[in-house]
């Protein structure tokens, strides 16, 4: 699968733009490409729009990144979908937690778009 | 030896956090940014206008904050962005706290036993030179200089004990 549709979910506009540029940068041909800014940003666009995946911050105001997590299960247009956390929390904790509500993959910030196609061009072939 | 707590109650222990704070930073620059940032030597006599910074809180409470020129984060921003420093202005506060953000994360994940202990807040820019930051701070600072691009560029750790 090389042509997605992603959904980036971010507080920094910045921050959101880096990752779709390593997405680009990882060989994805990006048809369609959703911002939001934080969870409850995000499930309302998921209300409305399929995508084939999704990268995700913890830290954002309103709805963190795991609580946005665990509630995509409840979420049609999510299911099957891969959920990669892009987070500047590190620990053994968070990402057990983050793996644990659902998500497939967890690159720390500061990353290099190497890092990014080793994590999710992997979730991507096995959706396909 | 020291419990986490321990060492983090002692002042004298912040000292050596100064190395973990300067890998921090420049593996920051280097990741994201695709430069390298050299650690000043000398001090360098300058005005910042911009500071961003960011609070943590739990088991280190404090505020890191990174402190440079305008200019400077204008080119932080463009590096990120991967854009000429004129489209990258409309983002500048956005790219400067995030590198703050960063910075203040990839510290913590380095002291041992603080990732789980200690959260950041979201982070704030100031512009301007005419203020004044007090923080509810009781010891003292660690502070790293670099300089970006040929211009400094200080980051403060101040820390509640």
């Amino acid at each position: 699968m090389n042509s997605i549709r992603a959904l980036i979910v971010d507080d920094s506009s910045v921050m959101r733009k880096i990752v779709e540029r390593s997405l680009v940068q990882a060989g994805l041909e990006l048809t369609a490409v959703l911002g939001a800014g934080n969870g409850a940003e995000a499930l309302g666009l998921l209300a409305e729009n399929q995508v084939d995946l999704i990268l995700c911050d913890i830290n954002m105001p309103v709805m963190d990144g795991l609580e946005f997590v665990k509630q995509l299960p409840g979420v049609p247009n999510a299911k099957g979908v891969p959920v990669v956390m892009i987070t500047t929390e590190g620990s053994e904790a968070h990402v057990v937690q983050a793996l644990s509500a659902g998500a497939r993959g967890y690159i720390r910030k500061p990353f290099t778009p190497d890092q990014v196609k080793e994590h999710v061009i992997p979730l991507l072939a096995v959706k396909a | 030896m020291k419990t986490t707590s321990e060492v983090l109650a002692d002042g004298n222990s912040h000292q050596n956090w100064v190395p973990l704070l300067e890998v921090a930073a420049q593996e920051v620059f280097e990741l994201m940014l695709s430069c390298k940032i050299a650690i000043a030597e000398t001090p360098v006599d300058f005005q910042p206008d911009i500071t961003a910074m960011v609070g943590l809180a739990g088991q280190l409470c404090g505020v890191l904050t990174i402190r440079c020129s305008a200019k400077s984060a204008g080119l932080m921003a463009s590096k990120m962005l991967g854009v000429e420093v004129d489209k990258a202005s409309p983002e500048l506060c956005d790219a400067f706290g995030e590198v703050c953000n960063m910075v203040a994360g990839n510290f913590k994940n380095k002291v041992s036993g603080l990732g789980d202990g200690c959260m950041l807040s979201v982070p704030t820019v100031i512009t301007g030179t005419d203020y004044n930051l007090r923080s509810l701070t009781d010891s003292a600072a660690v502070e790293v200089r670099f300089l970006f691009e040929s211009m400094p560029l200080i980051i403060t750790l101040e820390v509640h004990s």
